[in-house]
């Protein structure tokens, strides 16, 4: 499977900058000419090198869709899981391992939809994970179906005359379940994905980054919006033919920042707060035989990379 | 039951991991304790009638074993958190009753896909649905074997006694570790509320087995490529290996490969390494079937009461034996077919309208009439039934 293309990457060195983090055996990826994955995947390359947070202390974990098999693709601890249960099973890695940088990186069906609960509560408890969730509004897997952030009006295989059900607003559900770090980007802003991303990874508690991403097959063509760039450039002045249509607003109230068609799409830092972790609780808490809690080591790699 | 102490920094000295001595207390408990001594330092769990008392000791017990506890939002998010911590190099377990263990089901699977050890405590109640949450049944024998999809094979356990759930709760971590396996503890209402006299042994007594660890380094590792005994060794999260697991069919680098060689190569293997392994795995006891010529097969708390059915035929002249599944999977096909050339019959009671009948009466083939006895739930087996049925079959 894709020999020429390995023997030729094997030739030469650094191809390009990103592939040392990404497992070149996979490539090529499976994702459609347009997508925004790949932007998202780089992001996060970047803000973990950016972090200086070690190879061997990231951990990736994915659940299903085409934002599921990014995990596959970066060369680390990567876990692609059920469909819904990401968080689950990171919250898992997470308490077993508090020193390890624990990242989920999923679809909007994923992560709200079959997963709803387990975010929810991953936020409630603060536990110390990061979750990028890549919001391309619909199930493009399976052919883009409507899901939890199909806009209203919106045309799906499953809602072929318009999506008639209210979407999630994320960063506001995020940041009501206890999220301490919340923001929103499109692929087009990469730069400040970046380095949001790498403000997330950086932080303590559970941090949470939507980024909303183009499908020009599941979700452009159904709706007319043409390629992936288009849609793109849909978030900047074509969303509903109203320009100004994207605001980036920091500090803006995540309950203004629903989606729906008409109405800018307001991006930023909604929420960077402190709060004791799961873990933090714990130690505090409970009692135990040892000396130094196992979170030290995490402040202590996080205080580290921030050097 | 577990006597509740207030334990803090400071304060009393924390218990160890391992309570030598002579206990008194319930099967649930009698788990979490066999799984402390196992090594078992990390459980996640939803609250469930009947197993509730093993999250309870649990939650009590892991904190002063430097161990962590976390009560999941539903028994999917358990069961996935389980893999997760596993996955990290934390032994795992959680417990549950009928409708949790179907909860579960997709990320047993996983379990099995991801060859991550772990044990799973199903206290069983009466079912199907929310059926009789306080009350006994043995419903989920099958769902044991068959629950998750696709094809895979798993050990599972029949405990009998507090003293067994102890005992078996290591057998079924050494197990899970050695084979890389979710490993399931098919326990009973009545076995986990029974109290009763529980031996922990001393530390040094315990034999624990832990999963193989790679012995290539990271750039020569592959995850998923087995050994000789079919086991491929484990790589943590967070040890440099750069582990790559998926949930769909993979090649052993751990890759996604959806196709017909991917899926020959991996899922055979995946029932084969328990297959290949099965005459150290079984386990079962005989009592009175040296001269029997009714094998009455019967595990969990069945197995307890129908000891009264065969000293009852016995007494009326029949030579009746009890043949007690400890491994209700993998099935001990090789016993029964050997007692099957030389019975009269069987009876199979169980508390369901007839699970493990199945397993027997394939085995048996036909050779010697099998009869199943059942059991509706909701309260322990009346050995008369049994003894009727041993009369009928000796006929």
């Amino acid at each position: 499977m894709n020999s020429v293309l390995v023997e030729k990457l094997e030739g030469l060195e650094d191809i390009h900058p990103a592939d040392k983090w990404l497992r070149t055996d996979m490539l090529p990826h499976i994702w459609c000419p347009g997508c925004g994955l790949g932007i998202v995947v780089n992001a996060y390359i970047k803000a973990a090198e950016k972090a200086q947070i070690p190879r061997e202390k990231r951990v990736v974990v994915s659940g299903i869709g085409c934002s599921g098999r990014a995990a596959g693709y970066l060369n680390q601890d990567s876990y692609h899981t059920t469909h819904g249960r990401a968080i689950a099973f990171a919250t898992g890695i997470k308490i077993a391992r508090p020193d390890l940088n624990v990242t989920v990186l999923s679809g909007d069906g994923d992560l709200f939809a079959i997963g709803g609960n387990h975010f929810i509560h991953a936020a409630r408890r603060n536990m110390d994970i990061k979750v990028i969730c890549v919001n391309n509004f619909n199930y493009g897997m399976t052919g883009g179906q409507a899901g939890p952030t199909t806009p209203v009006g919106a045309k799906t295989t499953t809602t072929p005359y318009g999506c008639f059900e209210h979407p999630f607003n994320l960063p506001w559900l995020a940041a009501t379940c206890g999220a301490v770090y919340v923001a929103r980007w499109t692929t087009l802003d990469s730069r400040r994905l970046r380095d949001s991303i790498t403000e997330a990874l950086l932080k303590k508690g559970f941090a949470f980054v939507e980024v909303i991403s183009p499908c020009p097959v599941g979700y452009g063509r159904p709706n007319k919006i043409g390629s992936g760039l288009d849609e793109m450039k849909m978030y900047m002045d074509k969303w509903d033919l109203r320009p100004p249509n994207w605001i980036i607003q920091e500090g803006s109230n995540p309950r203004d920042a629903d989606i729906s068609l008409g109405k800018p799409i307001v991006v930023g830092k909604f929420v960077d707060v402190e709060r004791p972790t799961f873990l933090d609780l714990y130690w505090k808490i409970l009692p135990h035989k040892e000396e130094k809690p196992l979170n030290e080591v995490d402040k202590k790699q996080v205080a580290g990379a921030r050097v | 039951m577990s006597r509740v102490r207030v334990v803090d920094r400071g304060g009393e000295e924390l218990r160890g991991a391992v309570l030598t001595g002579a206990h008194f207390m319930n099967g649930d408990v009698a788990s979490a304790e066999g799984a402390i001594a196992a090594g078992c330092r990390f459980f996640a769990g939803y609250p469930i009638t009947p197993a509730t008392e093993v999250a309870e000791r649990m939650a009590e017990r892991l904190p002063e074993v430097n161990g962590r506890y976390i009560q999941m939002e539903d028994e999917i998010g358990s069961m996935a958190a389980l893999l997760g911590a596993s996955a990290a190099g934390m032994k795992s377990m959680t417990s549950t009753s009928g409708p949790g263990f179907s909860l579960m089901m997709e990320n047993i699977g996983l379990g099995a896909m991801m060859e991550i050890p772990c044990v799973v405590v199903d206290v069983q109640r009466g079912g199907p649905s929310t059926g009789l949450p306080t009350l006994v049944g043995q419903q989920d024998m099958m769902q044991a074997r068959w629950g998750s999809h696709g094809d895979y094979a798993l050990v599972a356990y029949c405990p009998n006694s507090p003293q067994e759930m102890f005992d078996l709760a290591i057998a079924a971590f050494n197990t899970s570790e050695k084979y890389r396996i979710p490993v399931l503890m098919m326990a009973d209402e009545s076995v986990g509320h029974m109290t009763e006299k529980v031996v922990i042994p001393e530390k040094e007594a315990i034999h624990l087995v832990t999963r193989k660890k790679p012995t290539v380094p990271p750039e020569q590792y592959a995850p998923f490529k087995p050994d000789e005994d079919l086991i491929p060794p484990m790589a943590l999260a967070g040890e440099g290996y750069s582990v790559r697991m998926t949930g769909l069919t993979h090649d052993i680098y751990g890759r996604p490969a959806i196709n017909l060689d991917a899926q020959t190569e991996l899922i055979p293997r995946l029932t084969e390494k328990i297959h290949k392994h099965s005459t150290e795995i079984v386990k079962y006891e005989e009592i009175l079937m040296d001269d029997a010529d009714i094998a009455v097969v019967a595990y969990g708390i069945t197995s307890r009461c129908v000891r009264r059915s065969v000293e009852l035929a016995r007494r009326d002249g029949v030579k009746a034996g009890l043949f007690r599944l400890i491994t209700a999977w993998p099935f001990p096909e090789k016993r029964i077919r050997e007692l099957a050339s030389k019975v009269k019959g069987f009876v199979v009671p169980e508390i369901n309208l007839g699970q493990m009948l199945h397993e027997v009466e394939r085995t048996v083939a036909g050779q010697v009439p099998v009869k199943g006895v059942t059991y509706h739930g909701g309260a322990l087996p009346d050995p008369e039934l049994t003894r009727k049925a041993i009369m009928e079959v000796a006929r």
